[in-house]
């Protein structure tokens, strides 16, 4: 049994990679393409009749291959399916940090959720509010519920949007632009940071158009997503460059943190730096974009 | 006695001066008189040199049993022409023949059949694959098998070591006076390098085309004045498995992955400059590493200035948009790349000789800076096999993967840790073709390891930031993972031996010893 260390709710999410969690080659050892998360998939990518045989292959990947600190995420079955359930206790006995609850519409679905993930724990000693959740909103009912399925549990650490099947509920086609998800996305990054959780935005499944792949994730950047689901490791770069922060960024959050303490003791709340008004208030975002510089392994500077 | 890489090999076959390998570069200063062919001064004028059939062909050739004949593997796993000679010769009667080919591929799995019958008695090659590789691992052939790189074959027919008594070229396109061309024609397959040797060496010469075209056919690469015979056949082969349409990159996540560490490593060096020089594979990784090297090449503002190779799609792609000088080609994958070195005056054909042979004055693989080779086993001495699988048996081919190997500034061999449950890096590779002290990197999809004699390479690696382990390491987590595999049986006949690029005896594989669960 792999030992994996105690599952953070916060942490680096910027790619979360699909994996198949039927194909043993998949499988075996997604963490060398270097994604934040790993989402094994016991829904979409698993054939019907193949649900329990990549139950058992799940099982057993997860307790004998080491992970690193890649995070391991399961993606359990709806749960209008007759699948979830034992998705959830091969999960926990696993191991598994966290578990995916897909087309999730209320506060409600991730209660049950939950409720199976405690009974599972207490069956396999695993210790009790180990296993996180997050919850995929594919309708534009749960697009409207995003607030109260954020804070329908303490497990909770993210909403993501499944671009496919929305689109679907909507009734529109993709575009390049986006315009189509524009409120949606905007809702769900409204209620993950009401909520205080984070938020993924959807798929991108066309792996030849790799300068639209990059163009979307400069926008969902823009629009305040965390980070991307992905299907493809070739995706993962683009995205991880795009939310590095850049050189200056980090030299003006460096420049706002530091002037900020020297002022503070001084007793000044407001002051200038480079003729822009600084208070109190842009502290924290200074202080984040150090934090995401150091854990992309980019910082180099002491604070 | 041992070898240089610590592999016995029997002393019954030291004989006639041939010795074990003692290292790359052993030879170097020796010298050799070049072996001559015994040919036929045909000085009374003769219009046309095309007989009516091959059977014809062998007969004029005064063929007699015991003879060496030899074919080149210009067409791949679309080749007719072995099989096509090989049932004339059988049908004659003929017997004790070794066939001496530059490679043999699953196109010429008849000729299993003629080991299995005592007609074919001997093979000189680089692959050996399918049933003649099978044949032979079970112990049918009744000499060893010689498997040499593309550059020892050269040098071996240069030196004497094989005489070829009638030497075969397929040819996509002759005139009735034997010049042959690699272009042109119903099966192109863009150049004949690997034949050029065999016309210069061999007793008779017999050209085989689909495609007679008016005299003269210029510039021939394989000249009417080494040319005995020349015969008109329906098909030299199958096109479509010549040249592939075009090679496409991998779109392998772990492929991409690798070649793109690849690419990394490469430009980790200072080899990696303006005007360098680079060698590609056909095979997924070593060839997507080439896509890689070019966004960091337009980032640095260079150029490579010569890929040299088998050539593919790609890397004429390179060319046509800038970013390489020429190419240097000594065969064709893809149409392609028959169609550019057809075409563009940047694309040179040469002999393998000038690519890769050891014994001459220096060929292109000594000028070589990168190269990036597969492998189906590295072991913790950085010996690599590309002939035997796990299970011990012939399948694979040496090719130019010694000749690079020695040659090139920075070699970089690419294979994932583990295949299915067979570890790639492990404890002893089953045979050497490649000795380790010319393996300068190996990339996996687990890390990198660098040859502890290249510490400059360790450096360099160390100063970009990129992390590499001991070679140790990685067998390590290969075991760890599908844990040791029990040793190999073997009979005691030697089947193949396995010759370094000199001559001298690099390794042995001998009759496999079918498992049984006990």
């Amino acid at each position: 049994m792999i030992k994996r260390s105690k599952p953070q709710k916060f942490r680096l999410r910027r790619t979360m990679l699909f994996i198949s969690a039927q194909k043993p080659g998949q499988i075996k050892d997604p963490y060398i393409y270097g994604a934040d998360s790993i989402i094994m998939d016991l829904e979409d990518a698993v054939a019907e009749n193949q649900k329990d045989a990549a139950r058992f292959l799940l099982y057993h990947a997860l307790t004998t291959i080491d992970y690193g600190n890649t995070e391991v995420i399961v993606r359990i079955n709806g749960l209008n399916s007759p699948h979830w359930k034992e998705d959830v206790r091969v999960s926990i006995a696993g191991g598994a940090d966290g578990i995916r609850i897909p087309k999730c519409e209320s506060a409600k679905d991730v209660q049950i959720v939950e409720e199976a993930i405690e009974k599972a724990e207490e069956e396999f000693k695993v210790p009790k509010g180990r296993t996180l959740i997050m919850a995929a909103l594919e309708t534009p009912k749960a697009i409207l519920n995003a607030y109260e399925i954020c804070t329908a549990s303490p497990r909770m650490f993210g909403i993501a949007i499944s671009g496919g099947d929305l689109r679907r509920c909507m009734q529109v086609t993709q575009t390049p632009e986006g315009i189509e998800l524009f409120v949606a996305r905007g809702q769900t990054v409204l209620a993950a940071r009401a909520a205080g959780v984070q938020c993924f935005d959807t798929v991108y499944t066309d792996m030849d158009d790799m300068e639209g792949f990059k163009n979307e994730v400069i926008m969902v950047k823009k629009m305040g997503f965390d980070g991307k689901s992905l299907i493809h490791p070739k995706q993962i770069k683009i995205v991880h460059d795009i939310y590095k922060p850049t050189q200056k960024e980090i030299h003006d959050a460096e420049r706002i943190v530091r002037a900020y303490r020297e002022k503070s003791e001084k007793g000044e709340g407001v002051f200038t730096v480079d003729n822009k008004m600084i208070d109190v208030a842009f502290l924290p975002s200074a202080e984040r974009i150090i934090a995401l510089a150091k854990a992309c392994g980019i910082y180099e500077g002491d604070l | 006695m041992k070898n240089f890489v610590g592999r016995e090999i029997p002393d019954e076959l030291l004989v006639n001066g041939k010795e074990v390998f003692q290292g790359i570069n052993y030879r170097d200063g020796q010298y050799f008189k070049k072996a001559s062919p015994k040919v036929r001064i045909y000085e009374k004028p003769v219009e046309s040199k095309v007989v009516g059939s091959i059977r014809e062909a062998i007969l004029k050739c005064n063929m007699r049993d015991g003879m060496t004949v030899s074919f080149h593997h210009h067409f791949r796993d679309g080749d007719y022409v072995v099989n096509m000679v090989m049932k004339e010769i059988v049908d004659l009667g003929l017997k004790d023949i070794t066939i001496a080919a530059s490679s043999l591929g699953s196109a010429h799995d008849p000729v299993a059949e003629f080991i299995k019958m005592g007609i074919v008695t001997g093979i000189q090659t680089s692959g050996i694959r399918g049933k003649v590789g099978e044949a032979v691992s079970k112990g049918y052939l009744k000499t060893p098998a010689i498997i040499r790189s593309h550059g020892g074959r050269v040098r071996a027919i240069e030196e004497g070591d094989v005489h070829i008594d009638v030497a075969f070229i397929g040819a996509p396109t002759s005139d009735e006076y034997g010049n042959a061309r690699g272009k042109g024609g119903k099966n192109d397959c863009g150049v004949l390098s690997y034949s050029m040797v065999d016309a210069k060496y061999a007793d008779k010469v017999v050209i085989i085309t689909d495609t007679l075209v008016p005299f003269p056919n210029f510039p021939p690469s394989i000249e009417a004045i080494d040319v005995d015979y020349v015969v008109v056949v329906d098909e030299i082969g199958d096109a479509s498995k010549i040249a592939s349409k075009a090679t496409r990159f991998t779109n392998d996540p772990r492929d991409l992955f690798m070649a793109e560490i690849c690419a990394k490593v490469i430009a980790a060096t200072p080899y990696f400059k303006d005007g360098f020089s680079f060698q590609t594979g056909a095979g997924g990784p070593s060839l997507a590493v080439s896509r890689f090297l070019e966004p960091l090449m337009q980032k640095w503002g260079i150029k490579m200035r010569w890929a040299i190779g088998g050539i593919t799609a790609p890397i004429v792609e390179l060319m046509e948009k800038g970013s390489v000088d020429m190419i240097i080609d000594a065969q064709d994958f893809d149409m392609r790349a028959v169609e550019s070195v057809n075409t563009n005056p940047n694309h040179y054909e040469i002999s393998t000789s000038q690519y890769a042979n050891p014994a001459n004055k220096g060929a292109f693989v000594n000028k070589l800076d990168f190269v990036v080779l597969a492998a189906l086993e590295v072991d913790t001495d950085f010996n690599v096999n590309v002939i035997t699988g796990s299970d011990g048996i012939l399948r694979g081919a040496p090719g130019g993967h010694p000749d690079a190997a020695a040659g090139a500034k920075c070699c970089i061999v690419v294979t994932p840790l583990i295949r299915g449950r067979i570890a790639s890096i492990c404890e002893r590779v089953v045979t050497v073709t490649t000795p380790g002290q010319c393996i300068d990197v190996v990339v996996t999809d687990h890390g990198i390891a660098v040859n502890p004699l290249r510490k400059d390479i360790m450096a360099w690696l160390d100063d970009a930031g990129m992390p590499h382990v001991s070679i140790n390491e990685l067998k390590e987590k290969a075991y760890s993972i599908v844990r040791k595999p029990e040793k190999l049986q073997w009979e005691d006949k030697v089947v193949a031996i396995i010759e370094a690029r000199d001559g001298t005896i690099l390794d042995v594989v001998r009759q496999i010893k079918p498992y049984s669960f006990e």
